[in-house]
């Protein structure tokens, strides 16, 4: 398993948005999370990649603790900052507005983690960068300014950097909400290519063929917990549960 | 005295003023930076007490910054900080305008999108590697027009250091003006800051022409 998360709880002062969460991501899985506004999703997202801290539960990134609850106790204890800052190389985040860095290029954009965070050999990060870069469809822009590029080809950068750490398994959060509806299916599409290779990645989307489209495993979560899960035929097509079924018919409408 | 002789004697000054103008610059732009940090301190304490030094060396005035820092020790404990003048005044000019830039610093800070951050944090930059990297480049973008105008109001402010009567060129102008019952050393006074800051506005142009590349 790349991902464990056990028994997630997670609340903002008395609000409680994470209630009893527990799913793995093996590897080269595709995962889809979909869900109303506020069932926290983005939460889930966030806890698993240390940017908001869980209350109790527990989380193993290849099998390695990164936060757990001591029996007994009701608050999660989390592993030494060396120990999380080395697993924050192990996955890649993808925002909804990209948050790219405005004052670098494309190219700095995609090498600066590599070069600061991970110390490696610039030119075989540069390499690397160059190769993201055409994988990514950005061929030209190497020294573009996000500022310079539409919104789909800033979030195909977004995706790079996220790769250029090589990490095992890379989150997105609703990755195509900013974008005008002709800019998604650029997006959409190098995902699919990335899904195809096997990478293994967890989405948030509204975009429910893709989400059919390239899954392995479909998650809806409503309220704070999951209430289903399963295959794409099955959670997107044939769901099991009444929520799903209702979420799945308004969303249609 | 005519007025070539004015102008070259009021020149002699320039050198001091200038002194005055880069030594404050040099100094007070990062420890402001530092201010700044402290002043966002999460440490309650620290904020607060930052909080309340800046706003004492805001709301009085340099001038009386100057003479306490310049003649306070004598009249406290009997001694001077410096013979050389230009020690007391730098270090006045220094603290003022560094809370001035502490401020300023403090809005560009927190004007950045957390975005930004949680960028950096998910691709495992550290703090500080976050700060410097990605954070502080675009926060000067952003404030560069405010430091601009500090930095025109330093050039003007140079002659407040007449008051502890450090020989710069203002300082001479109005000796001159005392000892010549005359108004011209203040109108070359005037033309000389002028075109200091006619230099002044050049060059952060050109800075933020540079800064032009992005956003
Ligand atoms: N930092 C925060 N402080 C307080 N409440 C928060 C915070 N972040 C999220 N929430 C609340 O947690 C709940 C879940 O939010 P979350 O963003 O995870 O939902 P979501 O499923 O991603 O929704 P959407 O589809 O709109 O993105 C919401 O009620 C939200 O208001
Ligand atoms: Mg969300």
């Amino acid at each position: 398993m790349i991902l464990e998360m056990n028994h997630i709880q997670k609340s903002f002062n008395d609000l409680s948005v994470l209630k009893d969460i527990t799913f793995g991501v093996d590897k080269g899985d595709v995962v889809s999370i979909i869900g109303p506004s506020g069932s926290g999703k983005s939460t889930l997202l966030r806890c698993a990649t240390f940017l908001e801290t869980i209350n109790s539960g527990e989380i193993l990134y290849e099998g390695t603790v990164a936060a757990s609850t001591p029996q007994g106790q009701d608050k999660a204890v989390y592993a030494q900052k060396a120990e999380i800052r080395r697993m924050k190389g192990l996955f890649g985040l993808v925002f909804q507005q990209f948050n790219l860095f405005p004052h670098f290029d494309v190219m700095k954009n995609i090498m600066d983690a590599p070069l600061t965070v991970q110390k490696r050999d610039k030119a075989e990060v540069e390499e690397e960068a160059i190769a993201l870069i055409r994988k990514m469809g950005l061929e030209g822009r190497e020294h573009y300014y996000p500022c310079q590029l539409s919104g789909g080809q800033q979030q195909r950068v977004a995706i790079a950097r996220a790769l250029a750490g090589k990490p095992d398994i890379l989150f997105f959060d609703e990755p195509t909400s900013a974008l005008d509806p002709e800019l998604t299916g650029e997006v959409l599409k190098v995902i699919r290519e990335l899904a195809e290779e096997k990478m293994t990645m967890v989405i948030v989307t509204h975009e429910m063929p893709f989400a059919k489209a390239v899954s392995d495993r479909v998650i809806f979560m409503d309220g704070g917990v999951i209430v289903e899960q399963g295959s794409p035929d099955i959670v997107l097509g044939n769901p099991t549960q009444e929520r799903t079924r209702q979420f799945l018919q308004n969303y249609s409408r | 005295m005519s007025l070539r002789t004015m102008i070259l004697k009021m020149s002699e000054g320039l050198g001091r003023t200038c002194a005055i103008f880069f030594l404050t610059l040099i100094i007070s732009l990062p420890i402001g930076i530092v201010v700044a940090l402290l002043r966002m301190s999460k440490n309650r304490i620290i904020s607060n007490v930052f909080r309340f030094i800046i706003s004492v060396l805001r709301g009085t005035p340099l001038m009386l910054q100057l003479l306490a820092v310049t003649y306070g020790p004598y009249y406290l404990f009997g001694f001077s900080v410096s013979r050389n003048k230009l020690i007391p005044v730098v270090i006045a000019f220094a603290i003022n305008y560094a809370s001035y830039f502490a401020e300023i610093y403090r809005g560009g800070i927190e004007s950045m999108p957390v975005g930004q951050y949680e960028a950096a944090e998910a691709l495992g930059y550290t703090k500080a590697q976050t700060f410097i990297r990605i954070i502080m480049p675009q926060v000067f973008k952003r404030i560069l027009p405010s430091i601009t105008n500090e930095i025109v109001t330093l050039v003007k402010d140079t002659s407040i250091a007449f008051t502890v009567s450090y020989q710069e060129m203002f300082t001479i102008g109005k000796q001159i003006a005392n000892s010549q019952t005359s108004f011209t050393p203040f109108v070359v006074a005037g033309v000389f800051y002028f075109i200091f800051n006619a230099v002044v506005d050049f060059g952060m142009g050109k800075v933020e022409k540079k800064l032009d590349y992005y956003r």
